[in-house]
């Protein structure tokens, strides 16, 4: 309750409630999910799901970089640490596909609050080179031991049935148990960032000596929003490879860290939307443009120099700018 | 004598000199990025392809123009700090009013796309690159072999040090550059020419990088990811030394070299990582790096 009336001293008086969701992005939440309901039918499933699990991963970036303006360069350490996971468990332990993205998860979150409770001891640049280290040793730990399977990666994960019970071998079945997961994962995400809590990271991220002389423990709201960004994007790494049967080493490189910062960057960061579809956008990308080889790569970077020189708001940055309204 | 619980003392001064010649890198590497970082607060994500571009550089200027190992190691790194000039003047002048982490995402893309543009035209097997005439062969110490280019690169790398060292600590240039980092209005209004010293340093700084490109050519295959895996231990390099001082970041990349080397004979497995292990210990007990000023 303390936190609540603080925070809202904060806030500048001509911004709206926070509480409940504006009708704009509620009609948005729903033309998309309608969208999302036929999407199977018209592209290949297994494509959407992939761009479903990287909008997950980019908006759990989000919430950290954009909310929290911390720029962690580790991420991949979270999303592809917790595929194993769950790879592992649906594989060798036998756990149904809910239960091995939830050991995923749980071990997105551990992993990132003891990370997090290391790397919240720097700064900007140093911050984000230390998070960069700890992943490149998650990486190693990955090449290096047993269950991993080193180059090779955990393969033919079995996909199982849902709660026991429902199977979900068919690509549709499968793409409605990751609609479930991606759009709750996002809403939840939504309602973090509306939420007080939401409320004094922000505070943090504008000034934090006057967030602190507040009163506020900065250094917890900065290890919880890290927990919770590693435990998000824990939860699309671990839903990913229930869609490709597979964790590999892609999945926790450091490239995988980059290019969760550019979907974010492209689309907007500290915006609802923007990355979702710099998520649409990048995978997307790299889908149509496969026939150019390691061309890819090389567009992805001048997409990011070409961002971050011309284009730092983002698409939905741009949009929110000319309608006048936060997206 | 050098029985040291039970391990030969060949593995150990071996392995030893092995770490010694990782640090040396890690020491050149990471000086650059401090002197970089000193006046233009960015960090320079580039560097490591800068370092592979080196590497590059040699090994072209070899097979196309004939040029052979010891004027490559000056020409390479000019070549190197060129690009960095031009690097700074088109793109990364624009961000010094914004927050310092745009310059490590802009950096970023352009490691990226060197890398891939590399990897487009030479592959990821690594090229060949034999080790200069007057380099070859070694000494023998008694208790272990010496290879001699080994023995220079451990040299050129401390010349090289000690060198920057000295140009920034005791010499007028250094002058302006240690008051342009402290003050950088003040010593423009004294009439120097602060923007370009800036550029020059950027491009000082990814010569640098360059030299020691040129350096791990004929020892380590030359390759377009040899940069990306060495610059993130840098990184971690730097978080221990932290970027303060000059002279730290240079005693922080032998020291941590020597101390991978020792793993290595101690717990292999652990030798990957023990670095990064150090940065966390390091994070839990002096947050700000041995050498570092309070953030």
């Amino acid at each position: 309750m303390m936190a609540l009336t603080k925070n809202q001293a904060l806030e500048p008086a001509k911004q709206p409630s926070s509480i409940g969701m504006p009708l704009l992005h509620k009609v948005i939440f729903l033309v998309l999910l309608a969208f999302l309901l036929v999407l199977p039918f018209m592209v290949y499933p297994v494509f959407a799901m992939k761009v479903m699990c990287f909008a997950l991963f980019a908006a759990a970036f989000n919430l950290l970089l954009g909310f929290g303006g911390l720029l962690s360069f580790g991420h991949a350490a979270y999303f592809g640490g917790a595929s194993y996971i769950a790879a592992q468990a649906a594989k060798v332990w036998g756990f149904t596909p809910e239960l091995a993205v939830l050991s995923g998860t749980l071990a997105a979150a551990v992993l990132g609050l003891v990370i997090g409770a290391l790397s919240i001891r720097r700064q900007g640049i140093y911050f984000a080179m230390v998070t960069l280290a700890f992943a490149q040793m998650v990486y190693f730990f990955a090449l290096q031991s047993d269950f991993t399977g080193g180059e090779d990666g955990i393969q033919s994960v079995p996909r199982g049935d849902l709660f026991g019970l429902v199977s979900l071998q068919d690509n549709i079945s499968l793409y409605f148990f990751v609609l479930v997961i991606t759009f709750g994962g996002i809403l939840m995400l939504y309602r973090i960032v509306h939420s007080p809590f939401g409320q004094v990271l922000k505070a943090i991220r504008e000034n934090e000596p006057r967030a602190i002389s507040l009163g506020y423990q900065v250094n917890r709201y900065k290890l919880m929003v890290f927990t919770l960004s590693a435990t998000f994007a824990g939860l699309a790494g671990a839903t990913k490879s229930q869609v490709f049967q597979l964790a590999s080493l892609t999945d926790v490189h450091w490239s995988m860290s980059g290019e969760v910062v550019l979907m974010t960057l492209l689309g907007g960061m500290g915006t609802i939307f923007g990355p979702l579809v710099g998520a649409a956008f990048i995978v997307s990308m790299q889908n149509y443009l496969a026939t150019f080889g390691a061309w890819v790569t090389i567009i992805q970077g001048f997409a990011f120099v070409i961002g971050v020189l011309l284009f730092r708001e983002g698409i939905i940055g741009v949009i929110a700018r000319i309608i006048k309204r936060p997206l | 004598m050098f029985e040291l619980l039970g391990i030969a003392p060949q593995v150990l001064m071996g392995q030893l000199l092995l770490g010694l010649i990782n640090g040396s890198f890690y020491a050149v590497l990471s000086l650059g990025l401090a002197v970089i970082f000193g006046l233009l607060n960015i960090i320079n994500f580039a560097h490591g392809a800068q370092y592979m571009m080196g590497a590059f550089v040699a090994w072209m200027l070899l097979n196309y123009l004939g040029i052979g190992y010891w004027p490559a190691l000056i020409l390479a790194p000019l070549v190197v700090g060129a690009t960095g000039v031009l690097l700074e003047k088109l793109a990364l002048s624009r961000l010094y009013k914004l927050d310092h982490l745009y310059g490590l995402l802009l950096t970023f893309g352009v490691a990226v796309i060197l890398q891939g543009f590399f990897r487009n035209y030479y592959g990821i097997s690594g090229l060949p690159y034999q080790i200069p005439a007057a380099m070859a062969g070694g000494q023998n110490l008694g208790f272990m072999f010496l290879p001699n280019y080994r023995a220079w690169i451990v040299v050129a790398s401390v010349i090289v040090c000690l060198g920057t060292w000295f140009m920034i600590e005791k010499t007028r240039l250094g002058a302006y550059l240690r008051a342009a980092t402290e003050n950088p209005a003040l010593v423009g209004a004294f009439g120097i020419n602060v923007p370009r010293m800036i550029t020059l340093t950027y491009g000082f700084g990814a010569a640098l990088a360059g030299f020691a490109g040129v350096l791990a050519a004929p020892i380590y295959a030359v390759n377009p990811n040899m940069g990306a895996d060495m610059i993130i231990v840098v990184f971690a390099v730097v978080v221990i030394g932290g970027m303060g001082s000059i002279i730290g970041a240079i005693i922080t990349g032998y020291g941590l070299g020597l101390v991978e080397g020792l793993t290595r004979v101690f717990y292999p497995e652990g030798s990957a990582v023990v670095i990064f292990v150090i940065m966390a210990i390091v994070l839990l007990v002096k947050p700000e790096g041995l050498f570092g000023r309070a953030a």
